[in-house]
Formats: C-alpha cells, structure tokens, sequence
C-alpha cells in the first residue's frame, strides 16, 4: 500500500475532520514547502469550509531583504555570485541576480554550498561570494562548508550572512495578535532544531502547534490535531512528523550552527526587524564576511517596495487574492513583490495551482 | 577518424580545402544520398506525390542543448528526433530534414563525429533523408560547443488538428514523462543515480504509422519544453475546452519522481522527447500502442470534459483533491529547502 498517498486513508481522515470542525479555524502554516504541498495536493479543495488555512511567513525567499540582493548585485562586479535557484529571479532595489547574469556577469545557481566552495577552490584568482538565504534548514550546511573552508584555508570565498530564525518569527506573530489559532510547524526546520525549540511559544502564548512533515496524510492529520485542540480548549506541543523530527533535534547541525554563527536582529522582507531572528557569522569566521571583506557602499537601493501587500500576507492578514494587484499587475513574469517570485511563495503558489472553486 | 585534427578550426568554416576536407571526410561519409551528394546550392526535391495533389508540411527548429551528450543520446539524435516529430504530429509523413551546423572553434573533432554519426543513424531511422546542409564556424567562445538547426519536409497525410478535439475525448500519453528533462538536469549537476535517468529522445514514426492507421484520433503534440502540463494548457487554450486529468494515470519513471521530490520539480512540466500526447476518440489505440516498445507505457490520462470552455486543466490529485494546472512560467529552478 501506498501509505503517504492513500485514498482511502486520506477520505477518512478528511471524514473524521468533518465530523469534529464545528466552528471557524484559521491554521497557519509557516514553511514555503508546505504552502505548495497544500496548494499541489488539491486539499484547499478537500477541507471543511470552516477550515481556513494561511500562509505565514515561511518561504525563506520571501523575507531575504531587498537590501542583501542588493549587496549581492554589487559584489557581482568584483566577485563570481553563487545561491540557490530560488532567490535568482527576486528583485532587488532595481534589478535581480537574473537580469545582472544576462549583461555578463558571473552568477551561478547550484544545489548546495558545498559546489559553491569547489567553484572557489577551482577558481584561485576569483573571489567568490555565496548568497547564504534560508531557516534553520540551510543554516548547518552553510555552518559545515565554512568550518571546512576554514580547515582548508581557502581565502577567496565568502558568505554574504542572510539566515533567518523561525521561533522568533513565531514569536512575533503571536506578540503582534497574530489571527491564527494555531501553527502548523515547517517539517525540515523542525528536523533540524527539534521540538523543544518550540514548547516556550506554547507554554507562554497557550497556542496550539503541531509539527507536520509534507504529504497529503501528514498535513491533513496535523489539521485534524490542531482543530481537536482548539475545540477541548488545551493548547499544546504535537508532532505528527516523528519519523523526521524528534524533541532535540540534529545534536550536530546544532552544534555546527553554534560554531559558526551566533544570533542577531534581522530583517524580514515586507515584515520589519525581528529581535535575535537571524544569525551572523561569530569573530572566528569573520574572514568568510563578504560584508566585512568588502567594504560595500549601496548606492542603489531603495527601502522596502511600497504599494505591495507581502507584508500582511505574510503575517497572515489577508490572503492573496484580496490584494488587488494579485494576478492582474502582480504575475510570477512580473512580481512586485517577493511573495510572487519564489517558487514557494504564497502568491507564486495560489497564482500556479489556483483556486479551482 | 581524426585526420591528424584534434580540433575544429575556424578555417574548417570558411569554405576553403579545410571545409571540404570536413564536409567530405565527415559529414557525407556518414550523410549519402543521391539527392545531397549532388552538392548543389540547394537541393532537388521531386513534387510527392505525381501531380502535387497533396499538401506538404515544412518546419524547423534548432537546437542548442547543453549538456551535448546525454544518458540516452546527443545533440545530434536529438535535433533528428524533433524535427521528425513535429512533423508527424500535424499527421505528415517526414521526407526531407536539412542540417544546419554552428560550430565552436576548437570543438572536439572526435565528437563533431559522433554527433554526425548520430544524425545519419537516427535519420535513417526515421526514414528522412538529409538532402542539404550548412557548416559554419564561430571563434572560440561565442558558442556553446554546437549548435544544430534542422528543418523538416513532410507529406501530409492525415489532417490532426486542436480544432478536431471533442468532448468525451480520450486524453492518451505514449509512455513515462519526464524522462528527458532529468536525464539532462542530472548530467548537468552531475549527480550520480544508482539507476541513471536515461532521455526519452526517439523518432516516433513507429507510433505515429500506428496512430495513422486508426481512425477517431484528433490531436497529436509531442511534449517538449513545458512538459506535458504545458502542452495541455496549450491545446486546452486553443481550443476552448476544459480538460481533467487524473494524476494517479499519468506514468511516470519512480526515479524521476524521486528526483522531482527532492529537487522540488513538477514533473508535469519537465521536458520529453519521445512521447505524443493523443486526443482520440476512442480508447482502443491504447492496447495497440502498448504492444510497441516505445509505447509500452501508454495510458489514457484523463478525458475532455466540455467544449466552449475558457481552456481550464484540472488535475484530480492523488489525494483526492483538485488543483489547475496552468503554463509554465519561467526556467525550472531548484528549491531552497
């Protein structure tokens, strides 16, 4: 049997959700893999009326500030640009890696940061800066190449530091009266930081949460927790995603995370600065800086897009199509703002798989 | 054979002894035919069939495919393939394919060979013959290797068209998708598969003889770029019907789908070069074709719903639930996480 994609299975699940959804629910999902996996799977189509699900702000894409695309244009004339796909065709202040790439300049796309690191050891006489965006998730690979580019002393490569944290962005929402009634909480991240990261949010704003891993069954079973939790009133700490996550997560991510990196305030795209959210590299590693490195002086940049409404479909305020450039002045060929750029972006994935009713 | 020649050359594109040195050692030591051997400016071509009733088809394309070799084939055997399959899939039968080639200086003699060779063997394949040709050569740097441009003559046999589509309609795919499109991506990123992803790329006169001799088929596309979800939108746009397809039928090689997972790839919209997609009346054509070795995992994939439609594809998914699926937008980009 194909467990992960059984129709019967899902049919009773879905069943049983019906039978206990007795009253308006918001859930929200914070990881850009899960706002496609719902989108993908048709579920929007399969849930309870009653069951609203929304995005928050989980595509890491999405909330990389438009100044570090910025910096990583202007590195671009010194310095062969490495980063992974997704944050290719985000617009900067006034241009994006995609548009710099087509007048000549070297930006490569790859996989992992590891290859990032082999282009430098490939290429002596060039500097090469690797683009570091992501949570928790990409955080301990970027942590492991810079521990063996240290071992290696490889001295023409470089991060330009852009990770972001999840627990403070929760942290945030729940501060800020967030509408939500409970989390569902991003499966990877979680592998990596483990439970516990999370039983402080639960214990201090008494708001359910349930780790979810990414098929139709995983989602829909955390749905069906977090209504029965909101309906007996007892907010808690579930994990519906064990086979992946467990109460302490990766011991070593951890750690090499903690060598590399410590904790600092940072900004989310269209959200603001978030206290102690993103991670910036500690004195042993300031030689990988490429901010420190280079000394770079953004003569173009502007402040964050205006007119776009990211921000509040990021905390979760509205939902794309009541932005009134979703899908009209906003398409993924023409994003105003970071939400429609990436693959994982709330508004790239309602644009792609729709909404059918 | 090498003649003593490591590298292409600049000279071997600037019409002197070199180039018919190229021409001649090379490319019509594997490309003969009565018709090309003559050498003339242009290539003489009898009117098919007497009395030039029929109508003839005349398309081209060209190919700048990066990597040039590939699990499965080459440049070479690609830029055969497509042209011949654009052809049969308006319902022509191919007759003529020219062959054009932009060079890199300094490109590897050895392989120039290969891709020749593969031209000639696939061609003969497909029972097309190459009746003219081109050779240039561009300095070191401004190409990619090779570049190969074929356009393709073909007689016109049966009319296939999206305006022919029906309601009820059966939605048909001639085997697994996706194949082409991560065979490439993977020789790309060169990761290693326990089991290699090989490309789809064939000449599908095979299928097509079959699907010419059958009656109630409508519409034949070859999924290229865009994939499969984009070619359905396509024909579903052009002519204004609403289609449904069931995501549990569409075949797909477990790999791939493995691949996609990781890599956060549809396979819907991945590249194949050896599949039709078939709009046909009726269902039997699908016992026929699965008995062909490139069509033995042909499966009906859903059905056209209605006419005078707006050009909706819906997507039943495995779960049960419904998504759309619309054109693909942009170049397929990995995930972050």
């Amino acid at each position: 049997m194909n467990k992960i994609t059984d129709i019967k299975l899902t049919d009773s699940l879905i069943n049983n959700l019906y039978r206990i959804a007795n009253k308006n629910y918001i859930i929200m999902e914070i990881c850009g893999t899960h706002t496609v996996a719902f989108l993908k799977f048709g579920l929007k189509h399969l849930l309870p009326k009653t069951v609203r699900v929304i995005a928050g702000p989980g595509c890491p894409v999405c909330v990389t500030p438009q100044k570090l695309i910025d910096y990583a244009i202007d590195l671009s004339e010194y310095a062969i640009i490495v980063s992974y796909g997704d944050i290719f065709r985000v617009p900067g202040s006034f241009s994006s890696l995609e548009k710099v790439k087509s007048t000549g300049k070297d930006i490569r796309i790859v996989y992992s940061i590891t290859e990032a690191l082999d282009i430098a050891i490939d290429n002596p006489t060039k500097m090469v800066v690797f683009l570091a965006v992501g949570f928790e998730t990409t955080a301990p690979a970027t942590a492991n190449v810079l521990i063996k580019a240290k071992k290696l002393n490889v001295n023409n490569f470089f991060v330009l530091p852009g990770h972001k944290l999840i627990p403070p962005a929760i942290e945030y929402l729940c501060s800020n009266g967030v509408k939500a009634n409970g989390f569902m909480l991003p499966g990877h991240v979680s592998t990596i930081i483990g439970c516990s990261a999370y039983q402080s949010i639960v214990d201090k704003y008494k708001i359910p949460c349930v780790v979810t891993g990414f098929e139709a069954i995983d989602i829909i079973t955390s749905i069906y927790k977090l209504v029965e939790q909101i309906n007996n009133n007892d907010a808690k700490l579930d994990n519906t995603y064990s086979r992946g996550v467990k109460w302490y997560g990766n011991a070593i991510a951890k750690e090499n995370i903690a060598t590399v990196f410590r904790t600092t305030d940072s900004e989310w795209r269209s959200i603001g600065c978030i206290p102690d959210s993103g991670l910036e590299l500690n004195e042993n590693f300031h030689k990988f800086d490429a901010m420190k490195k280079f000394d770079i002086k953004l003569l173009n940049s502007t402040t964050e897009d205006n007119c776009c409404r990211c921000g509040d479909i990021l905390r979760g305020i509205i939902e794309p199509e009541q932005c009134a450039n979703f899908g009209n002045k906003c398409t993924p060929e023409e994003p105003i703002g970071p939400c429609m750029v990436s693959s994982e972006g709330t508004c790239a994935a309602y644009f792609k798989y729709g909404n059918i009713y | 054979m090498k003649n003593n020649m490591n590298s292409i050359l600049l000279a071997h594109g600037s019409g002197g002894k070199l180039q018919s040195d190229l021409l001649e050692k090379v490319i019509l030591k594997y490309i003969k035919n009565p018709i090309i051997n003559l050498l003339e400016d242009s290539a003489y071509l009898s009117c098919f069939p007497k009395g030039c009733k029929s109508k003839i088809a005349f398309t081209t394309d060209s190919y700048v495919v990066n990597p040039l070799f590939f699990p499965g084939g080459n440049i070479g055997k690609l830029a055969v393939c497509g042209t011949v399959n654009d052809l049969l899939c308006i319902g022509a039968k191919p007759l003529y394919l020219s062959l054009g080639l932009i060079i890199e200086e300094g490109f590897d003699y050895e392989m120039f060979e290969k891709i020749i060779i593969a031209v000639a063997l696939e061609a003969k394949s497909a029972g097309v013959k190459i009746v003219c040709g081109d050779t240039k050569v561009v300095e070191h740097g401004k190409g990619d290797g090779i570049y190969v441009n074929t356009a393709g003559i073909g007689e016109i046999k049966h009319y296939f068209s999206p305006q022919k589509i029906e309601a009820g309609d059966f939605i048909i795919v001639t085997g697994n998708i996706g194949d082409h499109g991560i065979a490439l991506l993977s020789e790309r990123q060169k990761m290693k598969f326990k089991t290699p992803i090989i490309s789809d790329v064939a000449n599908l006169t095979g299928i097509a003889d079959i699907l010419f001799k059958t009656s109630g088929i409508h519409c034949m596309r070859d999924p290229t770029r865009g994939g499969l979800g984009g070619i359905l939108k396509e024909i579903a746009l052009k002519s204004n019907i609403e289609i449904e397809i069931n995501e549990n039928s569409i075949p797909v090689n477990p790999g791939v789908n493995s691949i996609c997972e990781i890599l956060g790839i549809d396979p819907l919209y991945l590249a194949n070069e050896g599949k039709f997609v078939i709009f046909s009346k009726e269902e039997k054509v699908v016992s026929l074709l699965r008995r062909t070795k490139l069509g033995k995992n042909t499966a009906v994939i859903g059905r056209v719903i209605k006419k005078k439609q707006k050009g909706e594809v819906i997507l039943l998914t495995k779960t049960g639930g419904k998504r759309i699926i619309d054109i693909p937008r942009g170049e397929l980009l990995p995930r972050i996480c």
